[in-house]
């Protein structure tokens, strides 16, 4: 059997980085193949050079279907049958969900003009191929990002693809969604089209792939069969560094109640929820997407009003007409979505950072001092480890773990009472994970109040105090992680053995 | 846009104003050594005195286009600014008028200036309707409300120091060049040193991440248009004066050329970034291009379509750059 793809001595440099060094790759036919390593390890660079938008440093071979290349060009990646889904999925959010899957077909056909009926039977064929189903006539924008995720899988397989590269596909989708996701990529794999899977989450790159490589740092760490990994293997070999995870077993009940909420609800996101979170506690919920928990931060944050039910914060009731008022009472708020509403992706990490807090940094009545504002900035990327190169740089030349402490960073630096983080790891390393739960933490431990909002179980279990489950919009039940085993709060959620 | 570019957008914008001060030297000396006419105190004064018009057009479309948007009722809120000092003057006795009647009349026009942007201010943040739509929709209006009260016709018949501050100079200096430096400066503070002027620049990024920052973006919103609604109203001032006149339609076509130095001036079109300085340099070099090619005789409307030529060239040079830059990587 001919390797789909076989790569030896690739490097690629960057100005005077070197984002690949020397890399050997090699995916066979109807394999699933996870290509694993932290952010900035050089597998988006990989990626792009098997697509064809990079071109490898001088001395590369590069072997596609048993022919050799010196560089590729999108347009011939293509036509060997290389497919890549794209981490933001790059979907046409105005057009049809039909329209999205059969774009490139009808965009490529000689035929000027657009047929509708066909866009939506060859739609509905990769859907019917994949075992998935979608309103076709939808608008993308109206859908939630796991089925979007499933469009762009669709699109990709649209032309006749021999390997499929998923970048993250599973970042944004929860567990039983992701489920769905290798159930389909199991469906590729029996027509024997190879997938190559980058992602974070370690433990379905286990479940799935046949074979890992590893990259650290632009260099290739090894090739190992996946049977022969454990979670704890793989995270070493990507981090170098070993990590042991022991759940918060501390009742921090009697400490004085910060944050009270008692039966508020809203029509169509959340009912009759009611819980406390006591000084320097970390309360977790996790549930399944779309089970009202950012709905419900919201509220918390004032960017929605409760229909009924109060707030009490420090056991005065308030009302917030806009999130405004929230954040002069105290609440901040770090949003599940980084890139269009926690951060400014296009704005400088100091023009982040300052944001909230610019009446901290005025001078001269109400001017901002450049000295005052720099002063903060400094502080808070020392105080979070942000690792930046220049503070005036985009936010987006960041990793997304450096990213997420910027986000959480102008929220601490309002002095907030309660802290809600919703979604803090979704796009972010395996290491830099650990890295934000160390932040949550010490936050904690110096008397700050987290509302820790995840769908990945295990971040709410070992990171929280107590853990409430959350499923169509009302709080089921509440677990304490000191006393009772994860799997009991993983069946809760997706039901029991699946 | 992938980060690498973004970061260079970013350097980008900083060679800007050094690129743009080498081109002004650059068409100046060109100029100066074509004619020898170019390069005269006649000729610099003429420029100093037609340059303010434009330019403080220019400070008032500057604002919404940070902001992502687009305030297309410039031209015509200046006139009706024009108009309400005129009526004021003429009220008090036309020529006769004092100057406590143009302090009123000044502040009747900024009024009215202010009340034009508040009002786009207003339905863009509440309606969220497009900037564009609701400031062509202020422009028609203002137009015909203009047209109407005056009947299309000039107005004229102005105390002699309202013309005096329009033509007149101090130390040499047009009186109306220093408005528009003073007003470049206000400017300038408000973007760069400002809540309101930090909040639209955000919010000319990302305005949803801006209100969730706790930014009130509906308030910016309606302040950054005020303040273009009046610096439209300080452009009919001193278009009033200098003409000693007013007429609706009068400027009509800065409209567009604002706009276009804006992005001259590596104003980013679709909001976020952008600064006074190389707008202000942008605007010099259009003066000049103006200017010189009147004095080597050239028609002028043709000169108008050198001025689209120009910008159509600067436009494919940055994109050249642009690509040059991207492939040296």
């Amino acid at each position: 059997m001919i390797p789909v793809i076989q790569f030896s001595n690739v490097s690629k440099t960057f100005g005077g980085v070197r984002a690949l060094i020397n890399i050997d790759f090699e995916v066979m036919p109807g394999e699933v193949h996870c290509l694993a390593g932290e952010n900035g390890c050089g597998k988006s660079t990989l990626i792009k050079i098997i697509s064809g938008v990079y071109d490898p440093d001088p001395g590369a071979t590069l072997t596609l279907m048993g022919q050799e290349y010196e560089t590729l060009s999108p347009a011939q990646a293509r036509r060997v049958g290389v497919g890549v889904i794209w981490q933001d999925h790059a979907l046409f959010p105005e057009m049809s969900v039909a329209e999205n899957i059969a774009i490139e077909g009808f965009v490529s056909s000689k035929s000027k003009l657009v047929r509708h009926k066909k866009i939506k039977d060859v739609a509905q064929k990769v859907c019917e191929r994949l075992g998935v189903s979608f309103e076709l006539d939808a608008l993308v924008k109206t859908l939630p990002i796991a089925q979007r995720q499933l469009i762009a899988i669709c699109r990709a397989l649209v032309s006749d693809v021999r390997i499929v590269f998923m970048d993250e596909p599973t970042a944004s989708l929860t567990q039983s969604e992701t489920k769905h996701l290798l159930d389909v990529v199991r469906t590729l794999t029996a027509e024997n089209v190879a997938v190559v899977f980058v992602s974070h989450r370690l433990t379905e790159v286990l479940e799935i792939a046949n074979r890992v490589t590893v990259l650290r740092d632009g260099q290739k760490v090894g090739v190992y069969d996946a049977s022969e990994m454990t979670l704890a293997k793989l995270t070493e070999k990507m981090t170098g560094l070993t990590i042991n995870p022991a759940v918060v077993d501390q009742d921090l009940s009697k400490n004085e109640t910060v944050l009270e909420v008692k039966q508020i609800s809203r029509a169509g996101e959340y009912e009759d929820i009611s819980f406390s979170i006591a000084q320097g506690e970390v309360v977790g919920i996790t549930g399944l997407l779309g089970a009202g928990r950012t709905e419900l931060a919201l509220s918390l944050f004032g960017m929605t009003r409760p229909e009924q039910g109060q707030i009490y914060l420090h056991g005065k009731e308030v009302e917030f007409k806009s999130n405004l008022d929230a954040i002069s009472s105290g609440v901040a708020y770090v949003s599940e979505d980084r890139l269009s509403l926690g951060l400014i992706q296009d704005q400088s990490i100091e023009n982040n950072l300052a944001l909230t807090v610019l009446d901290k940094a005025l001078a001269f009545g109400s001017l901002l001092s450049f000295k005052k504002k720099r002063t903060i900035v400094d502080h808070w990327i020392e105080e979070l480890g942000v690792k930046s190169g220049n503070t005036s740089d985009a936010i987006s030349t960041l990793s997304g773990g450096n990213q997420q402490k910027v986000a959480i960073a102008k929220w601490l630096a309002t002095n907030p009472k309660l802290l809600i983080l919703d979604a803090p790891t979704v796009g972010v390393d395996v290491g830099a994970r650990e890295g934000i739960f160390e932040i949550v933490r010490d936050l904690a431990g110096k008397g700050l109040s987290i509302l820790l909002i995840s769908d990945e179980v295990s971040e709410v279990y070992f990171n929280s105090n107590r853990v409430l489950h959350m499923s169509s919009g009302c709080i089921q039940k509440e677990y304490v992680p000191a006393r009772c085993d994860i799997s009991e709060l993983e069946d809760a959620i997706y039901g029991k053995a699946i | 846009m992938t980060t690498t570019n973004r970061n260079k957008i970013k350097r980008y914008m900083e060679s800007e104003v050094a690129g743009l001060s080498i081109f002004l030297i650059a068409v100046v000396i060109a100029f100066s050594l074509a004619s020898p006419n170019f390069l005269t105190a006649t000729n610099l004064s003429s420029m100093a005195i037609q340059l303010p018009e434009l330019g403080l057009l220019t400070l008032a479309m500057l604002i919404p286009i940070l902001s992502g948007g687009l305030n297309l009722s410039i031209t015509y809120t200046a006139n009706m600014s024009g108009l309400a000092l005129a009526w004021t003057l003429q009220a008090f006795g036309g020529p006769e008028a004092g100057v406590e009647a143009f302090i009123l009349g000044c502040a009747l026009a900024l009024s009215v200036g202010a009340l034009s942007g508040f009002v786009i201010g207003v339905v863009v943040a509440y309606s969220k309707a497009h900037p564009i739509l609701v400031s062509l929709a202020m422009m028609i209006f203002m137009r015909g409300i203009g047209e109407f009260l005056s009947r299309g016709k000039d107005i004229t018949g102005f105390p002699q120091f309202v013309q005096n501050i329009g033509q007149g100079d101090i130390w040499g200096v047009p009186i109306p060049l220093l408005v528009f430096i003073a007003c470049a400066v206000v400017w300038h503070i408000i973007l760069s040193r400002t809540r309101q002027g930090f909040g639209t620049y955000m919010l000319g990024s990302n305005i949803m991440a801006t209100a969730y920052s706790g930014i009130s973006t509906k308030r910016n919103l309606i302040v950054l248009y005020t303040l273009s609604g009046l610096m439209c109203a300080v452009a009919g001032i001193i278009m009033l004066s200098r003409f000693n006149s007013v007429r609706v339609g009068h400027g009509e076509s800065f409209l567009l050329i604002t706009v276009l130095a804006c992005f001259l001036g590596a104003v980013n079109p679709f909001g976020g970034f952008g600064r006074v300085v190389p707008v202000v340099l942008a605007l010099m070099i259009l003066q000049v291009l103006t200017s010189g090619l009147n004095i080597l005789g050239a028609n002028q409307h043709l000169s108008t379509a050198l001025w689209g030529f120009f910008l159509i060239a600067v436009m494919v040079l940055r994109w050249a750059w642009w690509q040059y830059s991207i492939k040296r990587k």
